[in-house]
């Protein structure tokens, strides 16, 4: 029922494509991160509270039309609905049925409960298409309020010492899940503009956060000490973050499994914090979801393709998306426009 | 075990050499003489014998972890390290004991010889008892190349600071041969003179590239300047009426330099010279590849002794009659270098000694002159040692720079890209670059660094849009991206495609101006070998 093609995911008998990559008429959109939602679709279609973010990023004058979890509606015959997928707040899964075949693309996903998203639901399906991210037996991520808690004993620390911690977590999901959990009677929380942007986003549709103040021009730097200061990837090495000196940084991802990551990014403190599924996460869903087809997106694709096959039998086939998985480096988060605005 | 974990992760989470000074010191403060020494020793290279193979260790992991052979390697080729690797797939232990680090490495040490089911067993047996960064420590004191972002230096200044000893006698005591198994540190760095190893080398000091304008550093007259020779670095010692020939790296290769055994008779007991070990013939520096072949070789043959004959060109005097004289100023020892060459040359002919000659400049326009002319003597550029300099340890700044020559460079093709390893496993980061050879692309050289983050992102996004062949771990792309390469020499090489080999190869800039039509040629790499 669903192809790959040039444009990205592609469901013929419903004309429609899930988080195409190029402009076409109809995207169903699984998630607001900018490599699954991106510009210049005629129309969209996502989950009712992620839309705010999808009007920010893509521009307020989008056609978008949007629903809630669980309700189904009908293409051409196709029986379409969206499921909680528990990668950020507002992320789903597409469920698609025509002449009782089901699909499930499930964008990014992950099984731990962060305690922002709306957990991660099981969707029984006869396909399934799954990112790959961190597809290899060494990612085995850690329990997540332990994390939360190193994270508050390290804020002590250097509190302690003297400085600031700053975290660098992408503003959309990453940065809400690692404020929610911060215990404020350490200290004071700011934000970068670009985080604040969406944290506001987040509490107009989803709950409440603790006080983080936004660094602006009416804030002086001189005044933020032994404070958490919680900014985007792309701050890193500006003069913006110089300014919150002497600091201490950390970075919250999966990628902070392996050391040669972290010491890349010169970061004094990895947090082993993903809203990806680690190992044992992907081997439980793809089982659980009793598809036989299994088709393989972004990440280690080929290698957890081929353990699939080899291990469990499935017809596990590897497919070339567009999509780029869990961002460090680069910077999915923050439009050029963006940028400018926050003086970065 | 738990103590030297907490040192290691108190390391590793800081940048900041201060605070790696202060881990050092808390350890020294809590850990016994027997931890100590292992700590010091492992930290400074001194590894004990591996007694077991990483394929041993393969496979105990494998079958321990319940995983097939097949995504251990895969596994292995993103992380870039073995025992880590193995650290991230072993199964997750509820039971834990607390070892300490000698008895570790004992015991580790203790496995030589024995069959292969008595050092399975031991291994597995701690695999289930160790976690994290413990379990970590343990597979790295297995596998070697313990690194821990602690340079020696840094050992160094801690074990100063702890003992309260003078850093130049700390790093003296520590540097050479002792067995960490029999020595306690303490004792080690008590000791009032250097006779219980005659054949221990002064730590080198090495200088940092000169990075401000030069006439910036005041008047030239305060300045020894001299050639940098492309060489081995060496230190020569005769203690005892027996010579000693040390590398840089800390290698002893006496062995290597059949043309110093003479000196062991000829130089006085107790002399250290500190200089660059090269190829000369009448009086001319030859190439650098021309002694690489020789070093390479197990015997030395006569032939070889004829068209590479070796001698030293003597930069310093670090001990006189048996006195360490690093403390006096560059100028003086530079008088007493002079002494003992022009003494010794007396008595002896065709010493394969040669004092490294001044060069006299009396303005830094002179200076940047004699710079340029590095090449045609085959040097590398030019040394800068402020007269009143007294001998340190290790790389320092501001009274040695090294100022070298502009690098060669070339415009390549980009038509392999390979992931990267540890730290940038998830980046296309390991470059081919070819040049033209009529309407053939030739690949030439490799290189890794050079690239800023935001350059190798952009890198691997566009070869992930432009691959034309997978095989392996490699790619092959498309050959239009044009990249400058610096490189410090070319040699022959009949191995190569394009009949070259690139020393130190690095990527200097990203010629996006360029299309691939306008690379370099293999003839113009040939032209740079004749010239040279
Ligand atoms: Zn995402
Ligand atoms: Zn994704």
């Amino acid at each position: 029922m669903l192809s790959f093609d040039d444009n990205g995911i592609y469901c013929k008998q419903a004309n429609v494509y899930i988080d195409p990559w190029k402009p076409v008429d109809k995207a169903i959109i699984t998630h607001a991160h900018s490599d699954h939602a991106r510009w210049g679709m005629k129309h969209y279609l996502a989950v009712h509270n992620t839309i705010p973010v999808l009007r920010y990023r893509l521009g307020q004058d989008i056609s978008i039309q949007g629903v809630d979890y669980g309700e189904l509606f009908e293409m051409n015959g196709v029986r379409i609905s969206l499921h909680p997928a528990g990668h950020i707040w507002g992320s789903a899964q597409v469920r698609l049925e025509y002449k009782s075949e089901v699909w499930v693309v499930s964008g990014d996903y992950k099984l731990q409960n962060d305690h922002i998203s709306t957990p991660f639901e099981l969707v029984p399906c006869h396909h399934f298409i799954t990112e790959s991210t961190f597809g290899l037996p060494i990612y085995n991520f850690p329990d997540v309020d332990t994390v939360h808690d190193d994270i508050n004993a390290w804020w002590r620390q250097n509190k302690e010492e003297g400085k600031n911690s700053v975290i660098l977590a992408y503003a959309l999901g990453k940065a809400q899940r690692v404020i929610n959990k911060l215990d404020v009677s350490i200290g004071d929380i700011y934000t970068h503009g670009a985080v604040d942007n969406i944290n506001k986003l987040y509490e107009q549709q989803i709950g409440k956060l603790p006080l983080a103040k936004r660094i602006d021009a009416s804030i002086n730097t001189k005044d933020i000490q032994g404070a958490m200061i919680i900014a985007p990837p792309s701050a890193d090495n500006t003069p913006w973050l110089k300014k919150l000196s002497p600091y201490k940084l950390a970075i919250c991802s999966g990628w902070m499994q392996l050391r040669g990551a972290r010491r890349r990014r010169g970061a004094d403190r990895g947090f082993i914090m993903s809203d990806h599924c680690d190992w044992a996460q992907l081997n439980t869903a793809v089982k659980a979801t009793g598809a036989e087809n299994i088709y393989v997106t972004h990440g280690y694709k080929s290698i957890y393709a081929k353990w699939l096959q080899t291990e469990y039998g499935l017809n596990a086939t590897e497919v070339e998306t567009l999509y780029t998985g869990e961002q460090v480096e680069g910077e999915t988060d923050i439009t050029k426009e963006q940028q400018a605005d926050e003086g970065i | 075990m738990k103590a030297f974990s907490e040192l290691f992760t108190r390391i590793d989470q800081t940048t900041s050499t201060n605070e790696k000074i202060d881990a050092l010191v808390h350890y020294f403060s809590i850990a016994d003489d027997k931890d100590i020494a292992w700590c010091v020793a492992l930290l400074t290279h001194k590894r004990p014998k591996r007694t077991v193979r990483s394929g041993e260790l393969r496979d105990w992991s494998v079958e321990m972890s319940n995983i097939p052979q097949w995504l251990l390697e895969e596994s292995y080729h993103i992380v870039g390290d073995l025992a880590e690797t193995i650290t991230l797939l072993l199964p997750k232990n509820s039971l834990h004991n607390d070892y300490r680090l000698h008895s570790i490495i004992d015991a580790l040490i203790d496995l030589d010889g024995k069959d292969e089911a008595e050092r399975k067993a031991y291994i597995l047996n701690m695999w289930r008892q160790l976690n994290g960064t413990e379990l970590f420590v343990f597979n790295k004191l297995i596998t070697g190349g313990f690194r821990m972002g602690v340079s020696d230096k840094i050992v160094i200044k801690a074990l100063a600071k702890f003992y309260d000893i003078h850093e130049n006698i700390v790093a003296h005591r520590i540097i050479g041969k002792w067995d960490a198994r029999h020595t306690s540190v303490k004792e080690l760095l008590a000791q009032t003179d250097v006779n219980d190893d005659i054949s221990r080398p002064y730590p080198f000091y090495l200088a940092y590239a000169l990075d401000t304008p030069v006439d910036e550093l005041g008047a030239v007259s305060n300045w020894q300047i001299e050639r940098k020779y492309d060489g081995i670095r060496g230190q020569l010692i005769v203690r005892d009426n027996q010579l000693f020939v040390w590398s840089r790296g800390e290698d002893l290769m006496t062995d290597k330099f059949i043309e110093f055994h003479p000196l062991a008779d000829v130089l006085p007991n107790g002399t250290v010279i500190d200089g660059e070990i090269l190829p000369m013939k009448n009086g001319e520096v030859l190439p650098f590849h021309v002694m690489q072949t020789r070093i390479g070789r197990k015997n030395v043959t006569k032939k070889a002794l004829q068209e590479a004959p070796l001698m030293m060109i003597c930069y310093d005097l670090l001990e006189e009659n048996g006195e360490d004289i690093r403390e006096q100023p560059m100028q003086v020892r530079r008088k007493r270098l002079e002494t003992l060459l022009e003494e010794t040359g007396k008595l002896h002919n065709h010493l394969p000694l040669v004092l490294s000659p001044i060069v006299e400049c009396h303005s830094w326009v002179q200076v940047a002159d004699e710079r340029l002319r590095s090449r045609e003597l085959n040097c590398e550029g030019l040394m800068l040692k402020l007269k009143s300099s007294t001998y340190k340890t290790g790389r320092r700044r501001g009274e040695w720079w090294k100022w070298k020559v502009d690098p060669y460079s070339v415009d390549g093709v980009l038509i392999y890209a390979q992931r990267g390893h540890g730290r940038r496993a998830n980046l296309y980061t390991d470059f081919t670059f070819a040049v033209w050879d009529g309407e053939e692309l030739v690949p030439f050289t490799k290189a890794y660094s050079g690239l800023t983050d935001k350059e190798l992102l952009q890198v691997d996004a566009w070869i992930k849009k432009n691959t034309l062949d997978k095989f392996g771990p490699v790619r092959s792309v498309i050959p239009e991206l044009v990249f400058e390469l610096g490189f410090e020499g070319i040699n022959p090489s009949p191995r190569h495609k394009s009949g070259v080999a690139l020393r130190f190869p690095r990527i200097l800039r990203w010629r996006q101006d360029k299309t691939a039509k306008e690379a370099n040629t293999k003839d113009d790499l040939l032209e740079l070998l004749n010239v040279q």
